[in-house]
Parts: C-alpha cells; sequence; structure tokens
C-alpha cells in the first residue's frame, strides 16, 4: 500500500471530504492562504476556494460556535483550532452548549473540531504542550479521537465527518511529520470507539494513545530484545472507549501498563485503569501500573520537558518492573 | 511629562539597545542556543520604549512578546533576557516557559501567557486593585491587532470601561496577525473605532513615532490617574519581520515591507535627534561600541549560568 505521512492522510481525509460531501467546510486561523501552522490544509484553498476553506480572526470561541450553528443549519463543518490548548479559549460553547444540544433537544450537531496535541519534544512550553483528552472526556456528548498512525489519522477524521455528533480529533503534532505509514487511497473509514492491538503479546498489556502508543511500540521492541514479550493495545478512540479490546487483552496477560501523557492525577489513564479493576481484578497478576506526565505544567527547557514526559525508555523500565513482579 | 534632551537620547538608547539585543537572539537561535522559538518587535521598537517610558516607577505594565524594549525600560537587564531565552535556572521562568514571558511584580511587569489576550484582563484587575485601594497608579497592556478578535479582549475592555479603572490600552497593529492581514481580523475603518462602543476616548498614533507614543501614553495615563478611565491607544506600525523566526512570511507584500522600511522608526528617530542637535556621529560610534559590549557581554554571562536540573520540574507547582 502507499505509504503517507501523518500530516498528509489529514490533509487527504479532508481534501476527500470537501470532494464528495458539498456541505463540508473547514474554518479556522490561518488555515486557507497560510494552509495551517503545520500546513496540514496547504493546497485546499486553491482547490476549494474561500467559502469552503475560511480564514478566521483570532476568536476560538466563534469558532467553535459558528460550527455549532452551521452543523445544527444542515451543514457539515470542520473546524480547526491552531493549538489544541487554545480550545480553552472558545471551552464554554462546546462544554456547554455544543454537547447538549442534542440530549436538550433532539438535534444533532454534526462538526468536528481538529487540534494539534500533545508535546513536542522540542519545547514548545506550557501552552503548545497540553494533552487534554480528559477536559472533553467529561464532557457527556462529545466524542474524543486521538490517532496514532497515518492510516488512522485519515481513518478517524474521516468518521468524525460522517458521525452525526461533536467529534474532537486531538491530532499528534509530535506525529504529523515523523510518522509515515500505510493509508489506503480511497474511502477509509476507522469506526469511532474501536482500539485496535497494535502488536501481539504475552506478558504484559500496554494501553496507550496519541504519541503514547507510538512510543511504547518502540518500547515494546526493546523489551523483546530482552525477551519480554508486551501486547500494545492503541486505544485511538478515548469517547467512547473500547472496553472490551482492553478486557480481553488484560485477561490474556494478566499484568497491564497503562501510559499516557496527561497529566497523571484525573488523567484518562485513571479510568482506564479504574474500569480494570472493576471488571477484571480476578485476572491481574500484579497492580495496575500508571505511567503519565506530571502533575505540573509542561515546561520548556529540554531537560525539564524530558523529565516530565514519559517515553520509551520510561515504559522499558515500568515495564519491567510490571513484568518481575 | 514633557521630554528633557537627556530623555530623548534615553529613547533613542532603548530603542538601539531593543533592537541589538533582538539581532543578537535571531542569532542565538538560528545557532540553537536557545530554548524556543523568538519573535521579535523589530519595526515596533518605538511603541513599547515609548509606552513604557512614559509611565511612573509604580505603575504596572502587562507587555506583549515583541516588546522588548518595555522590558529593557523597566530596567530588565539584557543578561536577564537571554538568560530567560536560554531557559536558564535562574532566570525569570527558570526554563519552565520561554520566550519574552518575564514576570516579576517587584518592577511591575505581568508575565503573559502564549493564549491571546490574557494579560488583558489581568492588567484589568491590576488597575481594579490600584482603584480600590485608591492609589495613583495605572496599568498599561500592549496587544496586537489580531488579538482583539478575541472574547477577552471585548470583556476586558468592556470592564475596564464600565468600572472605569486606570487602565491604558495600547493595540500594536504591526498590520498582521500571522499570516492574517488587518481586513480579516476586523471590518471596522480603523481599529480605534472600537473605542466608540465600549464608550472610552480612542486615539490613533503613528507607531514608528517614539515621541508620538509617549505622548499619546503620558496623556492617557494622566486621565487614568486622575479617575478618567481606560483609553485605547491604536500605535499604526508594521511586522518587519515573520511572526517568528521559522515564519519566512512570503504572504507579506514586498512592497509593504519597502515603504515601511522607510518609516524604521530608529533611523527616523535618529534623524531627528540629530537635526535637534542632540545627537552626532561620534556619539553614534560611542554607542554601537558600547551595545556590541554590553550584548557580548550579557550572552557571554548568562550563557555561564547553570541549566535546570531534572528534579527542578516539580518545584512551584503551588506556592508555599
Ligand atoms: C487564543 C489564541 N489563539 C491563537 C494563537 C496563535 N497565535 C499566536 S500569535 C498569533 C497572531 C497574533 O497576532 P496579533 O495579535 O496581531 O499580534 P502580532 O503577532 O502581530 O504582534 C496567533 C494566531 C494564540 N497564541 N492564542
Ligand atoms: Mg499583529
Amino acid at each position: 500500500m502507499r505509504h503517507l505521512t501523518y500530516y498528509q492522510a489529514v490533509r487527504e481525509a479532508l481534501w476527500q471530504a470537501l470532494e464528495a460531501d458539498p456541505r463540508v467546510f473547514l474554518l479556522g486561523e490561518d488555515i486557507a492562504t497560510y494552509g495551517g501552522v503545520y500546513k496540514v490544509t496547504e493546497g485546499l484553498l486553491e482547490r476549494f476556494g474561500p467559502d469552503r476553506v475560511i480564514d478566521t480572526p483570532i476568536s476560538e470561541n466563534a469558532i467553535i460556535g459558528a460550527a455549532t450553528g452551521a452543523a445544527i443549519a444542515g451543514m457539515r463543518p470542520i473546524a480547526e483550532i491552531q493549538f489544541a490548548d487554545f480550545i480553552a479559549s472558545g471551552f464554554d460553547p462546546l462544554v456547554n452548549m455544543t454537547s447538549t444540544i442534542h440530549y436538550r433537544w433532539g438535534q444533532p450537531v454534526p462538526m468536528v473540531l481538529r487540534a494539534p496535541a500533545g508535546a513536542t519534544w522540542a519545547s514548545a512550553g506550557p501552552f503548545h504542550s497540553q494533552s487534554m483528552e480528559a477536559w472533553f472526556a467529561q464532557i457527556p456528548g462529545l466524542k474524543v479521537v486521538m490517532p496514532a498512525t497515518p492510516a488512522d489519522a485519515k481513518g478517524l477524521l474521516t468518521a468524525a465527518i460522517r458521525d452525526p455528533n461533536p467529534v474532537i480529533v486531538l491530532e499528534q503534532k509530535y506525529l504529523y511529520r515523523r510518522m509515515t505509514g500505510p493509508v489506503p487511497e480511497g474511502e477509509h473509514v476507522v469506526p469511532i470507539g474501536e482500539a485496535q492491538v497494535a502488536r501481539e503479546g504475552r506478558d504484559a498489556t500496554i494501553v496507550a494513545w496519541g504519541t503514547m502508543a507510538f512510543k511504547s511500540l518502540q518500547a515494546a521492541e526493546i523489551l523483546a530484545a530482552e525477551g519480554i514479550d508486551v501486547e500494545v493495545v492503541d486505544l485511538r478512540s478515548i469517547v467512547p472507549w473500547d472496553r472490551e479490546t482492553v478486557l480481553a487483552s488484560v485477561a490474556k496477560t494478566g499484568r497491564v501498563a497503562v501510559v499516557y501523557e496527561a497529566h497523571r492525577t484525573a488523567g484518562f489513564g485513571a479510568e482506564v485503569a479504574a474500569t480494570i479493576a472493576e471488571e477484571a481484578f480476578q485476572a491481574l497478576d500484579a497492580p495496575i501500573l500508571r505511567l503519565a506526565g506530571l502533575d505540573t505544567p509542561i515546561p520548556a527547557h529540554p531537560v525539564l520537558e524530558a523529565e516530565y514526559l514519559p517515553d520509551e525508555h520510561k515504559v522499558v523500565e515500568a515495564v519491567r518492573g510490571l513484568v518481575g513482579f | 511629562m514633557s521630554l528633557t534632551d537627556e530623555h530623548r537620547r534615553q529613547l533613542y538608547y532603548y530603542m538601539r539597545l531593543s533592537r541589538a539585543v533582538e539581532d543578537a537572539a535571531w542569532a542565538l537561535n538560528n545557532q540553537g542556543r536557545m530554548v524556543g522559538r523568538l519573535y521579535t518587535g523589530h519595526g515596533q521598537e518605538a511603541i513599547p520604549v515609548g509606552a513604557a517610558y512614559a509611565l511612573e516607577p509604580e505603575d504596572v505594565i502587562a507587555p506583549m512578546y515583541r516588546d522588548m524594549g518595555a522590558h529593557l525600560v523597566r530596567g530588565v537587564d539584557p543578561v536577564e533576557v537571554f538568560a530567560q531565552f536560554m531557559g536558564k535556572r535562574d532566570s525569570s521562568n527558570m526554563g519552565k516557559d520561554s520566550g519574552l514571558h518575564i514576570g516579576d511584580m517587584s518592577r511591575g511587569i505581568v508575565g503573559m501567557i502564549s493564549v491571546l489576550p490574557d494579560s488583558l484582563p489581568v492588567a484589568l484587575g491590576v488597575a481594579l486593585a490600584f482603584k480600590i485601594r485608591k492609589e495613583p497608579r495605572v496599568a498599561l497592556t500592549t496587544f496586537g491587532d489580531g488579538s482583539t478578535s478575541t472574547g477577552a479582549f471585548h470583556e476586558a475592555v468592556n470592564m475596564a470601561a464600565v468600572l472605569q479603572v486606570p487602565l491604558v490600552l495600547v493595540c500594536e497593529n504591526n498590520g498582521w496577525a500571522l499570516s492574517t492581514p488587518n481586513a480579516r481580523e476586523y471590518a471596522a475603518a480603523n481599529l480605534v473605532d472600537k473605542a466608540v462602543g465600549y464608550g472610552i476616548p480612542g486615539r490613533h498614533v503613528d507607531g514608528n513615532d517614539v515621541e508620538a507614543v509617549h505622548a499619546a501614553v503620558s496623556e492617557a495615563a494622566a486621565l487614568a490617574r486622575a479617575g478618567g478611565g481606560p483609553t485605547l491607544i491604536e500605535c499604526r506600525t508594521m511586522r518587519m519581520r515573520g511572526h517568528s523566526n521559522i515564519d519566512p512570511a512570503d504572504y507579506v507584500p514586498p512592497e509593504m515591507l519597502a515603504e515601511w522600511a522607510e518609516r524604521d522608526p530608529i533611523h527616523r528617530y535618529r534623524a531627528r535627534i540629530e537635526a535637534a542637535g542632540l545627537w552626532d556621529a561620534e556619539r553614534e560610534a560611542g554607542l554601537e561600541a558600547e551595545l556590541q559590549e554590553r550584548i557580548d557581554q550579557a550572552i557571554h554571562q548568562a550563557e555561564a549560568m547553570p541549566e535546570p536540573e531534572p528534579e527542578d520540574v516539580h518545584v512551584g507547582v503551588f506556592a508555599e
């Protein structure tokens, strides 16, 4: 199969959706003439014109509110927030209005909110590095996906565009230009809510998502060389999440590490760990292990950032402990 | 405050120092000797320098990321700037944040965050504290043209107007918000027209004329200090470099840059003080040498400072 880089896969999903569905349009800051700060939307203005690829002022609240309005008026808006951290500037309409419309009056809100999220391992600092899936996982009515491969970047975005609900796609900026992989050329949909066993193994399970799934696979290679055979479950979707696949893997290995980049406390990994404890306690041969970001803002200096972030080496160390328990 | 000859030479000095620090930082950044990116105020120096110079020491300023000159006027030493840019352990942000996010209330500087323009409501709060305590102090904040498109801008300016707090609102209208030109940020004929809707005075000044900026801010500060509430000052200027050092900015028409290069605030001011007999080639040569030495030394000193230790990551989440 043909290979694409992560950001190219995102662009292809946008391109194909714009081709296929006249209701689809994009709005966001610097996405049209500039092509986006990560050049994800480059070339779309030239092909689809300024009514479908719209540069907005710096107005996150209005972008999210407008996407909501256009969605209930029959369009399929795809809003980009330049950095996921700035969703905070439009948090209110998202968590109070957008998320409750269908529950309160039965009106679907088929919109997508895309944003580059996560750390860069390049000193992006406290306001361009956050992983905020747990902010949204707390809000009923919002779906959340975090693709970790180019194929999933295309497939999950396509699923999000077709979904009748608001879906937040937290694209992994660390992977944009770092990860290349096979991506189907035509229509490609990855159903929201299905995890993927990214690597099979017998000795322990790692549950991870986004960039941490990527790092966990690297860790699994290192561990394999030591004779430790790890299964990696890439969650892919946060809301809804695939309990069955996770629980089946835990039942098989009896040991589980939950690895996430966000702050440890009340992070989404806590939900995963609690569910495993509730549903699969008998299957566990070792306490559930959580490896996550620290409970501090994400610092800029490389020494501090490295201390903050989980990475493949920390995963290796954690899994060694888990297997040796 | 009317300007003496010495004041005028100082305004020139701070603009020169600001540009020299930023030029040096540009080189450092390209050499990989900084943490994070660099956003410069190249071509906009007259605004932060003129504005900060119009304040009293007990006033507070909440500057934006291009305001090197405001920090220097407030007494931040170039060593501190380079240490901050290098993420050193003993710098303002201790390596935890980067860029010109220096904060120090002892010198009346509010440290900004990247989210725009979150210093605006904070500056309003500082001004509110002054008002409640009946202190004759003002707060001043600067922000870009693009930042006026946010909800934070609207809420802060409206509330400042309603509460009549001593706040000076300085917009650095440099024509662009990253790749977005003014016409795609607001539909008003002039940005300053927004002041009408808030019921506050609005002033439009040539942002490349340091004395004009100084005069407008002095007047607004005097009004605020006397209980007259906030003023919106639109300083018209031009962003002469990319948004950050990695942005080639090929969306900016070259004619626009050429036109504004003619109006460079530093060159213009030098001609002006020379014509007034306050400056000459000899003084210029002396300044050149002084800046060179000061910057070299500052970089040297900053580079010798310790890096953060890994365990520092845990320090400071909460106050003791
Ligand atoms: C809430 C928010 N949205 C988007 C950004 C990304 N961003 C950083 S600077 C910038 C342009 C700002 O333009 P302007 O306010 O005119 O200031 P200038 O950079 O021109 O000085 C943008 C969009 C941000 N920092 N904060
Ligand atoms: Mg601007």
